[in-house]
């Protein structure tokens, strides 16, 4: 109990102080994540409303397949991330490895399921209600799926927080195809990372809250946008 | 309304549906033509919807087929158009879910907010065209629906029970809006429970029963001298509803 | 247009996400945790980096790892502590412009309740047989690195066959320098570990160290850039810039210059040539 009592003050006095170092780390890692969500939702939640509304042989095996990914392992991504972009790989003429570039693709990449998944779900519940009125209105399938996540987006901003927390939590992939250099690719989670295996346990703890905090601060934020905009649309 | 390309007449021949193993319409066999307001009475789960349902195109019959005078092509802008039991709205102003269904149709995008705004005016929704559509009443939402509808011009106007969940003074009005909307030219095409709305505005009546066509006639003769035993039965049975 | 405003929106997220990381010169060195753990980075290249503008960026892996980066050609320059593995780098023709730089030392680092009775001893080889003897708990960090591959080293001289007669005790744990350190002290085992990560570790528990000074202890770095015939990326003239400063009278001064709790960690030794 006295560590993490500890761990708070000092986190505290980290937030307070405004250390740079720690400022620069944390700008970096939310730079990271929030271009990470930011494409994962534009490419995700377009295919999770496909799904939901289209009609094509393999539909139920695509939503299973979808589901399944929302589990991909990290490390995995990091690690297939970093044999496409590695100098030796067939993406390597790009030299984006150990650039913050490729940790935002390795993160979208692990997101874009969860957001498509949990997107999917959420439009599939939306089109029971409204399909018969939007194919009465001769909408075509591609419209309504548009349509449909533009009128139900407050509740898809729980699959994009989704999204959100798992990039902003994971560690695996942007170790791997950021490598954690200093100054350059090291974000709030690799640093913990590395505290850790220095064995300054109180400092990664820390760090620990001031990421947890964040990431508490970014989820309250989208909650009170959410609530007025209920109130106004219904 | 006779347009030179008119949908109507609509032919359905021997059409069924079938849900399973259960048939729900049983080779129904008739012709809507342009004009009379046309009611459709029927016990519960005499398959009324279901049949407006597949004149609306949004079931396709287990057999026989359906046709437009002038056959309906994907892509293009719809000449029909229904109204629901429930009126589905987006979550947008009144006024953006009228103007959602005339870009859905086309309609040039300097034209949808005087158009839009002309259909609320017709079904006295001005004021509210910038609320929010879902917190309506539910007869405010039933209108809204009517405009929406009738924005877009409609050769025929199906109707599924719009005014079933409804206070008296708000299905006034929806009767009200049908009327106008009938004037302008549309046809109508509705399905109700309630008798009297049925006399006060329907011009001819269709009775269907365990999904056959039982008796189709001008409504007069319908109320007063049915063909039918069925008739008769289903008429001295809903009586006291008036 | 609510779909032109989401683009707009989107586009602008990207646009802030892509930091023009690459305007600036730099080279990309592969060396190993314990090197950078134990702080020299943070200190050697500021030093460098003001001297020259060209940013170092470190990728600290271990050194099985960080010599197949350079296969692979993900790296310029590489830094690491086995000589053996360095020579058979080099002679497979993947590094070019080789030089050893300076040396650290190894230590056997152990509980203080001594179980195997190593403490004060000034052999390795000894201590070794010893903890084997007592089957005493040690801690192998099995990753491949510099510091695991001078451990195997050791058991081999000391006429261990550390394959066959490892047992229940000896316990391989995969990770580098702190993870290893970490695991030692929640066991209270015997590690190979080296000073430069030992005197930053803050998590010691009831370790301290209980061997020290044997001449075999000692671990030498070498430096050396990635040929560039096999991987024409290589930065060529900004990575021998670096590697010809690390070996210059400035650059062997500041290794020298660089102190932990006053103690110095890396000794220079390029010989000249």
């Amino acid at each position: 109990m006295g560590v993490i009592l500890d761990a708070l003050r000092n986190a505290f006095g980290l937030i307070v102080t405004l250390d740079p170092d720690m400022l620069a780390i944390v700008w970096l890692s939310l730079q990271v994540s929030l271009s990470a969500v930011a494409l994962g939702t534009l490419l995700g939640l377009p295919l999770g409303a496909a799904i939901a509304v289209g009609r094509f042989p393999g539909r139920r095996a695509s939503i299973v397949v979808l589901n399944a990914l929302m589990g991909l392992p990290p490390v995995v991504v990091g690690l297939i991330v970093y044999l496409l972009l590695s100098r030796a790989g067939p993406l390597g003429e790009l030299g984006l490895l150990f650039t913050p570039t490729a940790m935002v693709i390795a993160q979208t990449i692990l997101i874009m399921p969860i957001i498509a998944a949990l997107g999917r779900q959420a439009v599939e519940d939306a089109w029971r209600e409204y399909r018969e009125q939007l194919r009465s209105l001769g909408v075509s399938r591609l419209a309504a799926a548009l349509t449909l996540i533009w009128d139900i987006r407050f509740s898809l901003l729980t699959a994009v927080l989704a999204g959100l927390g798992r990039a902003c939590a994971e560690v695996g992939a942007v170790m791997i195809v950021g490598g954690n250099i200093a100054g350059v690719t090291r974000v709030m989670t690799t640093t913990i990372a590395l505290e850790t295996s220095k064995g300054d346990l109180p400092l990664a703890l820390s760090l620990g809250i001031v990421l947890v905090t964040i990431v508490l601060i970014l989820n309250a934020g989208a909650y009170s946008v959410k609530e007025v905009a209920q109130r106004r649309y219904g | 309304m006779r347009a030179p390309t008119s949908l109507l007449p609509l032919r359905l021949v021997d059409v069924s549906f079938d849900a399973g193993t259960k048939r729900i319409v049983d080779r129904v066999s008739l012709v809507l033509e342009a004009g009379p307001r046309t009611m459709i009475l029927g016990p519960n789960g005499a398959g009324k919807s279901v049949l407006m349902r597949l004149c609306h195109g949004l079931l396709r019959p287990t057999a026989g087929h359906i046709e437009w005078a002038t056959p309906e092509r994907s892509g293009e802008r719809r000449r029909q158009a229904m109204v629901f039991q429930r009126p589905v709205m987006l979550r947008r102003s009144a006024l953006a879910n009228v103007e959602y269904a005339l870009k859905v149709a086309g309609v040039p995008w300097d034209e949808r907010e005087p158009r839009a705004r002309n259909a609320l005016e017709s079904v006295g929704l001005s004021d509210l065209a910038n609320r929010g559509a879902r917190v309506l009443s539910g007869g405010e939402q039933q209108r809204l629906a009517l405009a929406r509808a009738w924005a877009l011009r409609p050769e025929v106007l199906f109707l599924d029970e719009p005014t079933a969940s409804l206070d008296p003074g708000a299905s006034a009005e929806v009767e009200r809006t049908i009327e106008t909307i009938h004037a302008a030219g549309t046809k109508i095409v509705m399905i109700t429970h309630n008798l009297g709305q049925a006399r006060r505005l329907g011009d001819e009546i269709l009775f269907l029963n365990e999904g056959r066509l039982v008796e189709r006639a001008p409504a007069d003769r319908f109320f007063n001298r049915p063909a039918s035993a069925e008739t008769e039965a289903f008429l001295k049975g809903e009586l006291p509803w008036t | 247009m609510d779909v032109k405003r989401r683009f707009i929106l989107a586009a602008a997220a990207l646009a802030v996400a892509m930091p023009l990381a690459a305007q600036e010169k730099f080279i990309t060195v592969a060396s190993t945790t314990s090197t950078e753990q134990s702080g020299l980075f943070k200190y050697l290249l500021p030093i460098f980096e003001k001297q020259t503008g060209i940013q170092v960026r470190v990728v600290a892996v271990g050194t099985g790892q960080a010599l197949d980066m350079g296969r692979r050609g993900d790296a310029d320059v590489v830094f690491v502590h086995d000589p053996a593995a360095e020579k058979k780098f080099v002679d497979e023709g993947q590094g070019i412009n080789y030089k050893q730089v300076m040396y650290n030392d190894f230590v056997i680092i152990g509980p203080k309740s001594d179980p195997a009775k190593v403490a004060g001893g000034k052999d390795v080889l000894e201590a070794l047989k010893k903890i084997e003897a007592a089957k005493a708990p040690f801690v192998s960090r099995a990753d491949r690195s510099g510091t695991h591959a001078a451990e195997l080293r050791y058991w081999k001289s000391a006429g261990i066959d550390i394959e066959a007669n490892k047992g229940p005790w000896y316990k391989e744990t995969g990770s580098g320098m702190g993870p290893a350190l970490n695991t030692a002290s929640s066991m209270g085992a015997y590690i190979l570990a080296d000073r430069g990560t030992w005197l930053s570790f803050k998590n010691r528990g009831d370790l301290a160290i209980l061997v020290e000074g044997d001449q075999k202890l000692f671990n030498q770095y070498g430096i050396m850039l990635v040929n560039p015939a096999k991987h024409p990326k290589t930065k060529v003239d900004l990575g021998n810039a670096f590697i010809n400063w690390v070996v210059s009278p400035a650059g062997q001064k500041a290794i020298a210059d660089y102190k932990v709790g006053g103690e110095q960690l890396f000794f220079p030794n390029y010989k000249g040539g």
